[in-house]
């Protein structure tokens, strides 16, 4: 049965049936239906919901809740990420698992409350200091807000890492109906490295300081293991008329969906243009990328941003061929803009179908 | 019949302290492992270290530890506790680490009733990284940023954290101690066995700020550094209870 | 009731911060002249029949360096 909800509640309740119990954060729009919503859920589930005085109080609460063996969640927004990226580098550190939510907005500074993807590399690259990254997965509708949700708690049980959802303004305040899982995660995976009291074994000890540089270094090579093992398998992309296309756009989340609708009709209009959509942004899925655009002439990566993403299409494919199309500061770029520029490439303006070079 | 006086306290492991001779880290932490074990709570308890030269106490300390980003050690207490509530969850914090860069999240703690306790140890300065200006410096204390002295017109003035933690509802039980001698020494522990049994009864936050010494960059013999200490700490710092909430006892 | 004390001290804990000399009452622990592995100069009790196994010194003691076992007898 699908109900209607709004993105930032699917979060809400997704995390709740995914097993969550635990939630921190700080009031921030346009992420802060999360809140008021996991503030009446949680304590109906038998779980905690704490207003924390700070982003930076609220990840650190999540790092104790995590290393004492909890499922936990934080969310906030463009300024509240970066307050964050301290918690962040030593929650990587210290392989707690969690989940971090990042309902973006149009930055820099203050910026603005508009949707906006412009924390791409924030989130992509770690963020915090040090040599880590976390997974990072990128819902285009509030169903995927659902699925992504329960599908980063597993990931981050699975492999011990922070996990973020990278959503934006409008994903957060459009409603849509929705499917939730069927069954609510019960039972949690056996956590024996969880700081719960040292009755019956030796202590635990969560930490992140290695005053050895060897013995850093090791912890570093046994992290940076563990990312090429996420690298490996966990990079996932959804394919739309990729086949024989000569034009691939490369967007993710709500931009994504715009971008469909552009493809949709420049293939009505004998284009032949396909989409990549990366659902994970971390690991980029440069294999998946770089096999569909094989044959094309020209990609064209559109961003809510000055462009981010583009540099790890590059990556996958090249320099070559690559054009982009963004919009800042909280405007969305429409489907009729991104045809405009699908057909710009295709040459279609000049009333002949020929893929420019870019 | 002979009876063993002072045994290493079984909450301590066998690692010798890293800390600098004389310094008071040593018997705070002593004190506190003998409040756990007489408690007979070692494994039930779970502490939180921060930043700062206590941060390898995970290493001393005989239970569960978490150690904490700098001055966030209240916070990743909070979310410990909240897991699990009927566990004992303390932390362990420095004056820096506390009353500067940690000061939202000690307050807000506190403001919460947050139902851990906070071991406070202040020795006026910035011991870990050579002995900088804390903000418990006192006015004319020379550290390294403040070599001619805290100047109190350019610095400002030190923060009386137990006086001002005292004013909120939040916490059961705050206590100032010192260690700078043996019949204090007593007393330091006498409040920090206060504060573990109110968070077991679970009446609020419980914090003892206990006065301490750093020897090495104050630049004084450890026995120097204690009557530094008496004569200049106490007349800023009084010692005393400064919050205990009904069935706590008041007197010594 | 006289009461006698037995002061042990680990010398390879201890880091010649002489707290416990400073406060002892019988005044009988002194800096030993020898060195341990740190490069300390260990604390030692000098005149161990006067000690009366009061404690203070390893109340003082930054680094439970110092054991302490105490005989009760009838004068």
């Amino acid at each position: 049965m699908k109900i209607l909800m709004k993105g930032n509640e699917a979060i809400g309740e997704a995390a709740v049936l995914a097993g969550c119990r635990y939630f921190f954060g700080y009031p921030i729009t346009p992420q802060t239906e999360l809140l008021e919503y996991l503030s009446r859920r949680l304590p109906e589930a038998g779980g905690v919901f704490l207003q924390a005085e700070s982003e930076i109080a609220a990840i650190n609460m999540v790092y104790g809740a995590a290393g004492a063996g909890a499922r936990v969640m934080t969310s906030s927004s463009g300024p509240g990420l970066s307050l964050k990226q301290e918690g962040i580098s030593f929650l990587a550190a210290a392989e707690l698992p969690c989940v971090i939510v990042n309902v973006m907005r149009g930055g820099p500074g203050l910026g603005g409350i508009q949707p906006s993807q412009a924390d791409y590399f924030q989130a992509t690259r770690g963020g915090g200091h040090g040599d880590y990254r976390l997974p990072v997965l990128a819902p285009a509708c509030v169903q995927e807000m659902v699925d992504l949700t329960v599908r980063a708690f597993t990931l981050a049980d699975q492999y011990r890492t922070p996990v973020m959802i990278l959503a934006d303004g409008l994903l957060g305040q459009m409603m849509e109906p929705v499917e939730l899982p069927a069954a609510p995660v019960n039972e949690l995976p056996a956590k024996p490295w969880a700081t719960t009291g040292c009755k019956g074994r030796q202590k635990n000890i969560i930490n992140t300081l290695y005053l050895n540089p060897e013995e850093l270094e090791a912890v570093n090579q046994r992290l940076q293991e563990k990312f090429a093992a996420i690298t490996k398998k966990e990079a996932r992309a959804e394919e739309y008329l990729v086949e024989n296309a000569d034009i691939i756009v490369v967007a993710f989340g709500i931009v994504a969906r715009i971008a469909k609708e552009a493809v949709k009709v420049a293939h009505a209009q004998g284009i032949r243009a396909g989409l990549v959509r990366p659902v994970t942004l971390w690991p980029f899925p440069e294999k998946i990328l770089a096999a569909a655009a094989a044959r094309a002439k020209a990609v064209l990566t559109v961003e809510m941003n000055a462009g981010q993403m583009i540099e790890d299409v590059r990556l996958a494919v090249g320099n070559e061929r690559v054009h982009f199309y963004g919009r800042m500061g909280g405007m969305v770029p429409t489907s009729k803009a991104i045809l405009e520029q699908i057909r710009k490439i295709g040459g279609i303006v000049r009333g002949k179908y020929a893929v420019r070079p870019a | 019949m002979a009876n063993t006086l002072f045994v290493r306290p079984e909450t301590l492991t066998p690692d010798p302290f890293h800390y600098c001779p004389g310094c008071g880290h040593g018997i705070i932490h002593r004190l506190v492992a003998e409040v756990i074990d007489e408690l007979g709570v070692r494994e039930t308890t779970i502490g939180v270290a921060s930043v700062g030269c206590s941060v390898l106490a995970y290493k001393y300390f005989n239970f569960d530890m978490q150690q904490a980003a700098h001055g966030r050690a209240p916070a990743v207490a909070t979310g410990i506790k909240r897991v699990l509530p009927d566990r004992v969850v303390f932390t362990y914090q420095g004056d820096g680490d506390l009353a500067s860069i940690g000061l939202a999240e000690i307050v807000h703690a506190a403001a919460r009733g947050e139902k851990i306790t906070v071991i406070f140890v202040n020795n006026a300065n910035y011991g870990m990284t050579g002995g900088q200006m804390a903000p418990t410096t006192l006015p004319g204390q020379k550290t390294t940023t403040s070599p001619a002295g805290r100047s109190v017109d350019q610095a400002g003035y030190p923060i009386r954290v137990s006086e001002m933690l005292a004013t909120l509802d939040g916490p059961a039980y705050i206590a100032r101690v010192s260690i700078h001698n043996p019949p204090q020494i007593f007393k330091a522990k006498k409040a920090i066995r206060k504060a573990f049994e109110t968070q077991l009864r679970g009446t609020g936050f419980t914090l003892v700020e206990v006065l301490s010494s750093c020897p090495t960059n104050w630049g004084m013999k450890p026995a120097e550094a204690f009557s530094w200490l008496e004569k200049n700490m106490l007349p800023y710092f009084p010692l005393g209870e400064y919050k205990a909430a009904s069935g706590v006892s008041q007197d010594d | 009731m006289a009461r006698a004390g037995k002061v042990k001290i680990d010398r390879e804990r201890c880091k010649g911060c002489a707290l416990c000399s400073a406060f002892c009452p019988k005044k009988i622990i002194k800096p030993s002249g020898d060195v341990n592995s740190f490069g300390y100069h260990p604390a030692e009790v000098r005149d161990l029949k006067n000690c009366t196994g009061c404690g203070i010194c390893a109340l003082v003691c930054p680094d439970v360096a110092i054991i302490i076992t105490r005989k009760e007898e009838a004068a």
